[in-house]
């Protein structure tokens, strides 16, 4: 029971009236990876950011069910957001790193939390950079802006920059799939050596990656969570006729 | 009417239309210039105005236009932005607090300039400056007067629509995933604001600013009453000093001076600076506003 570190109970969100996540309810382990996939609007995106309450942001949006981090439901009414999002670190599908140095990004996070000593901020930024395995390729350009790098090298720097606020689960939203296959092999590698500290959990519209790197996969359709298994088992031996098709690309 | 006379007449009247835009431009341009080339130099605007400000130069009215500007920006581009920031990240589209501001921001920008000249004599100088003689010196009339401070305030009254326009403008081309990227790492909404939004924004913060003071430096019906002088032997020295303006030696001499047509070269001169002034100013403010909405896109 304790193993798992995300538990979801009966999640549902409306976008206005529409019903995008239908009484979701599932288990996420510790320190593995756990893939989403479904066609596009299967409501995965939407249910990864209801994991760190990112859709607080987006006006008309109702939620009801409950959502256990290390069992405290983060939709409480006196649970601080900004500590959540600490513990709950997320990257995007468009890499998104500050109009600051590498640095600075990855410095930011540290920063807003009152850390201002440099020898301090130094080691964060280096074992970050080392951590998204990113370090060797700018170490001599720290000072250089995070924009001036390649798409892949950027999404990188976005991961350091989420691991240097030390966090527990690491949310991804599709976050290779505007990257070459080099790019993307790297980032997968990188998810693999995380999985070793951080649950990370991840969505992808790419099935292969999904089988290469995670060891539990969820399949949504319609807002509604299909299945969920072992990877190996919902790409061998899928359990319903649904995740089936999709699996073997006959729709979506 | 035949279908392409029609459009022949159509495209006739516009293209008519822009010409006698062109042709008004261009004359105001060129009379000013020929006017006012051969006694713009140096000395003109570095002498104080001599022998009736029939001779003489204009320096007094370009440092009493410069500190004016200046004091207006203090006062309105942080009141301006802080209520952009408002309205862009706090309000709500919907809400009536949000729509209530817009709704008063663009009155604000259609009340005539010298209505604000009037609210700043009723309010700033009858009312504020009043009272502060009153509880400062016992009544001693030291406030209680038009000066550059009552008049930079008028004025940044004048302008505060101005620079909450173009700081929202800017504010709003911030991409929603760079708050999400600041916000996700646990900062909070105004870490994100002070660390994200803003540093993004200074080019819209600058665009307002200057768009502020070259309408500032142009308007003299604010300042009328509430600060600018006829003529100083000296330059302001406090802020309870009155001063004098480019716009306002414009009107006086125009008006006011004992010989007319002697200072009608002094008066083009005078127009020449303030115009290129202005001028350069937008220049400035239109180059920010499109590298702004280039990177909006």
């Amino acid at each position: 029971m304790n193993d798992f570190k995300v538990k979801v109970k009966d999640l549902s969100l409306w976008y206005g009236t529409s019903r995008a996540l239908k009484n979701i309810s599932m288990d996420i382990p510790e320190k593995k990876v756990t893939a989403f996939i479904g066609p596009s609007g299967c409501g995965k995106s939407t249910f990864l950011r209801t994991l760190n309450r990112m859709n607080d942001l987006i006006d008309n949006v109702t939620i009801k069910g409950e959502v256990y981090v290390d069992n405290i439901n983060i939709y409480d009414k006196n649970i601080d957001v900004v500590n959540l999002r600490k513990k709950v670190g997320m990257i995007f599908q468009k890499s998104n790193p500050f109009a600051k140095s590498v640095y600075d990004n990855i410095a930011f996070g540290p920063r807003i939390n009152g850390i201002s000593q440099k020898s301090i901020l130094d080691e964060i930024v280096e074992r970050s950079l080392k951590q998204a395995a990113i370090w060797d390729e700018v170490k001599d350009r720290l000072f250089n802006s995070a924009l001036s790098l390649s798409g892949g090298q950027q999404q990188r720097i976005c991961i350091a920059r989420s691991l240097a606020v030390n966090p527990e689960i690491i949310l991804m939203d599709e976050p290779a799939s505007a990257l070459d296959p080099i790019s993307t092999s790297k980032i997968e590698e990188l998810i693999h050596e995380l999985k070793k500290e951080y649950t990370i959990i991840i969505v992808t519209h790419n099935m292969q990656q999904a089988a290469r790197t995670s060891d539990m996969t969820a399949f949504f359709y319609m807002g509604d969570l299909v299945e969920m298994n072992r990877t190996e088992l919902i790409f061998s031996n899928p359990a319903k006729k649904q995740t089936e098709d999709y699996i073997s690309g006959r729709f979506g | 009417m035949n279908r392409n006379i029609k459009d022949t007449v159509v495209e006739g009247i516009t293209g008519v239309s822009v010409l006698l835009i062109i042709f008004i431009i261009v004359s105001i341009l060129a009379v000013t210039i020929v006017g006012g080339w051969s006694k713009l130099n140096w000395t003109f605007l570095s002498e104080f105005p001599k022998d009736g400000m029939t001779r003489g130069g204009i320096f007094p009215a370009i440092v009493g236009t410069a500190a004016m500007t200046l004091i207006m920006a203090i006062a309105a581009v942080p009141f301006g932005v802080i209520t952009a920031i408002y309205l862009a990240e706090y309000a709500s589209e919907k809400s009536i607090m949000a729509k209530t501001i817009r709704f008063a921001v663009k009155t604000l920008a259609v009340v005539p300039s010298i209505i604000f000249g009037l609210f700043g004599l009723g309010f700033f100088i009858s009312f504020i400056g009043k009272n502060m003689d009153i509880l400062l010196s016992g009544g001693e009339l030291k406030w209680g007067q038009p000066n550059i401070l009552w008049a930079s305030l008028t004025m940044a009254l004048l302008t505060l629509p101005v620079v909450i326009v173009s700081v929202e403008e800017a504010i709003k081309t911030i991409p929603r995933e760079m708050r999400e990227a600041s916000l996700a790492l646990g900062a909070t909404k105004w870490q994100t604001i002070k660390n994200v939004v803003l540093p993004g924004s200074i080019s819209g913060i600058l665009t307002g600013t200057i768009l502020a003071v070259s309408r500032g430096a142009g308007e003299v019906a604010p300042i009328l009453f509430t600060g600018a002088a006829y003529f100083l032997s000296d330059l302001p020295k406090s802020l309870s000093d009155q001063f004098m303006s480019l716009g306002y030696h414009i009107y006086i001499m125009s008006t006011q001076s004992s010989d007319v047509d002697a200072t009608l070269p002094i008066q083009f001169a005078t127009t020449l600076v303030l115009l290129l002034l202005t001028f350069s100013l937008n220049a400035v403010a239109v180059t920010l506003r499109y590298r702004i909405r280039r990177r909006a896109k």
